[in-house]
């Protein structure tokens, strides 16, 4: 098992651009089930992909890959022809939460939201959209998530990770690939990553990771990588002490933050005095959470946390 | 993105929310000649200068050059002696003000000058109160909240009191309703001809922060006046920087006087930096990763020089310009280099950083860690080009090896 994606997920890709097109191939050599893609003008048309196979990723493939994508007009129509029931999203933020709301209006199960930039006010809405749809929104502004062996949707490096039992959540990208190395180092490996994304308006949070982890057979432990801004790290640890059996190892970002300031990310910032590493820290040590002193004890820590 | 009051006023104002009536200035000459109209139109002959710095506590602040001056000043000269008199002080009190550095809590020990005033009618104040309209990130809703305690730091009232605070959540497809604001002037005690201004003024509020897509509009004070209007008397605003693509006015207002040099320098090279006080510079892929490797050059013992992000998709041009950034400040003695190359080619950093080392030249320790994507011709390229560069293993190597080298000879950090 494993949570979110598996290889029965099929996937549709919106926004097709450099980046949609370059990330779609690397998905594909992978072994992700990519069926359709959407745009506006390139509808009737299909994007052409071929080249090595990351063995990393599905096993049991050719060395090679050759696949036609065919392009709709929309969402709805993608979903009628192909049978996807998730997508991706690499649409410009000016358009991202259109696309968004799109996905979810089409029915999908999931949809990921790579784009960083969407203004916080479009987020507000596109929540206020998906309350009551079933659809479950991972991001934006993240990585996205990947099932090792199965199904990599977004842009994370396939070859760093390793099936095994370890469910990821994390705010960031880069020190998600960070926490997924040392754990394929250590031989723990993952279940699932999950990149929540670096925005302060986001679809799914920390206690809806954590949820479905406690639920999924296969994950033996969770590490839970947060950073400054923001409470959602306190409501998780407060979900740890009181729902969850297995073990959780974490790992937080911006001790050394001066307050009022940005930290790349949208959502990293501690204002008002509210949102600083050391409550986060403090509140997760109180759960019972093994935290990592530093970046680099985070599987450490995880394998601590496992015992 | 931070504007000035009189630049938030201005938004305010044409939006029909009732503000003091002002007049920006830049010179002393400027603001001498306001007064006199200003005097006239409002029929009030006191008259209140402000220094214009995006920080607040400028009431109480004072400035380093001249000690006990503040940086809001009510001028009452006029009462006696005529708008000839509030134009002696005001253009006595402009000398001084203008090109001083004024300091706040919120500027820091340095402070910051001062560069523009503002000049407003006096208001006759009955109460003053507290409005905000901010994101609530757990609702994933704006909020408005509201306050009887005034005129006093938000962060005090809600660590002290925070019964004397009341919110009302916007509904993005609604707008806050009539009985929220009903609710509100309630809970804020106010009645009769006073509240419905109010709920006028907390309506238009709510939907001017939706139109501008401000992240912040903080009305403190917001006063009643004598005659029961109610105004907003001071004005902060900020604004959604993802968002500013749709409102080219406001991007416009932007103040890079009031930022850091280095920091406009990044962010116009696209890339996301922070300057700090600690002597390690770094340069890193992907904003956790950076504050991480911040982190952990503080954990060890030393200090951070800054925060530097060169995204996802940096180009060899980019790793020039942040490597630029980094060794002009002259406080950086060592650079610490942590790519994590998922997307990112371990290749193309290298020959940034080779590139940028040849152009600008290196007079300080460089560690690099690389890990990810192609990080063997990357080693080979730092290897092959002769110059002085540390490889090192991970992250924990990486922050060993700068720590030492930066460490002064008697083997303090």
């Amino acid at each position: 098992m494993s949570i979110l994606v598996d290889k029965s997920t099929r996937v549709l890709v919106q926004g097709l651009g450099n980046t949609g097109e370059f990330h779609t191939d690397k998905a594909i050599a992978y072994g992700t089930q990519m069926v359709a893609g959407v745009h506006p003008t390139k509808a009737g048309t299909t994007f052409h992909f071929e080249g090595e196979t990351d063995h990393s990723g599905v096993p049991g493939r050719d060395d090679t890959y050759s696949t036609d994508l065919p392009v709709f007009a929309t969402v709805k129509e993608a979903v009628a022809e192909t049978g996807a029931n998730a997508s991706v999203i690499y649409v410009p933020p000016p358009f991202a939460a259109d696309a968004i709301m799109e996905a979810a209006a089409a029915g999908l199960d999931l949809v990921v939201a790579i784009t960083e930039g969407i203004p916080v006010a479009d987020m507000i809405t596109v929540k206020r959209y998906l309350e009551g749809k079933p659809g479950r929104l991972i991001g934006p502004n993240c990585p996205g998530v990947i099932t090792p062996g199965e199904c990599k949707i977004g842009i994370m490096p396939g070859y760093i990770h390793q099936r095994g039992k370890v469910g990821v959540i994390s705010r960031s990208g880069t020190l998600t690939y960070e926490a997924v190395h040392q754990l394929t180092g250590l031989g723990l490996g993952q279940t699932t990553a999950v990149g929540i994304g670096g925005d302060p308006v986001n679809g799914t949070s920390f206690v809806d990771v954590l949820r479905l982890f406690e639920h999924d057979e296969e994950t033996e432990g969770v590490i839970m990588i947060g950073e400054i801004g923001g409470t959602a790290e306190e409501e998780a640890a407060e979900v740890v002490a009181k729902e969850m059996s297995k073990p959780v190892a974490g790992f937080i970002a911006g001790t050394t933050a001066p307050a009022g300031k940005r930290m790349g990310h949208a959502g990293a910032i501690v204002s008002g005095g509210k949102g600083t590493a050391e409550a986060k820290i403090e509140a997760m040590n109180d759960a019972g959470i093994v935290v990592a002193d530093t970046p680099s004890g985070m599987g450490e820590a995880m394998r601590r946390a496992l015992g | 993105m931070k504007i000035h009051e009189h630049q938030a006023k201005q938004l305010l104002a044409a939006r029909g929310i009732p503000v003091p009536a002002g007049q920006v200035a830049r010179s002393v000459e400027e603001a001498a000649a306001a007064v006199r109209p200003l005097i006239e139109e409002s029929n009030n002959p006191v008259v209140v200068l402000k220094a214009q710095i995006h920080a607040g506590g400028r009431g109480k602040g004072s400035f380093e050059e001249h000690r006990g001056l503040r940086g809001v000043n009510v001028i009452t000269e006029g009462i006696e002696g005529g708008p000839a008199a509030a134009e002696e002080k005001v253009r006595r009190l402009s000398k001084k003000m203008l090109g001083s550095t004024l300091v706040t809590v919120q500027t820091g020990e340095e402070g910051k000058t001062v560069n523009r005033l503002y000049l407003e009618q006096g208001v006759d104040i009955a109460t003053e109160l507290y409005l905000a309209i901010l994101l609530d990130r757990a609702r994933s809703r704006n909020i408005v909240m509201a306050s009887t305690e005034g005129g006093v730091e938000i962060e005090k009232v809600a660590e002290e009191t925070p019964e004397k605070i009341i919110r009302a959540e916007i509904d993005p497809a609604i707008g806050l309703a009539q009985f929220q604001a009903n609710e509100l002037a309630h809970g804020l005690g106010l009645e009769g001809e006073v509240a419905r201004n109010f709920q006028r003024f907390v309506k238009a509020l709510a939907a001017a922060a939706t139109e501008l897509d401000a992240d912040l509009i903080e009305i403190n004070p917001l006063v009643v006046t004598g005659s029961g209007k109610v105004m907003a008397l001071d004005a902060k605003m900020s604004f959604d920087d993802n968002a500013l693509f749709r409102h080219p006015e406001i991007a416009e207002m932007r103040d890079e006087s009031e930022e850091d040099p280095a920091e406009v320098a990044a962010k116009n090279a696209g890339l996301s930096y922070i300057k700090l006080d600690g002597k390690i510079g770094c340069m890193v892929n992907g904003a956790g990763l950076a504050m991480a490797t911040m982190d952990i050059i503080k954990l060890y013992g030393s200090e951070p020089a800054n925060f530097l992000d060169v995204g996802g998709g940096a180009t060899k041009e980019k790793v020039t310009e942040a490597f630029k950034i980094i060794t002009s400040d002259p406080k950086v003695k060592g650079i610490l280099v942590n790519i994590f190359g998922g997307i990112m080619r371990c290749d193309v950093i290298a020959e940034g950083v080779v590139a940028a080392v040849k152009e600008v030249g290196l007079k300080v320790p460089l560690v690099v860690r690389l890990e990810g994507t192609n990080v063997e011709r990357g080693k080979q390229i730092l290897n092959e080009s002769g110059l002085d560069v540390v490889n090192a293993d991970s992250l924990l190597d990486g922050a060993e090896k700068i720590l030492e080298l930066t460490a002064p000879a008697d083997g303090a950090l």
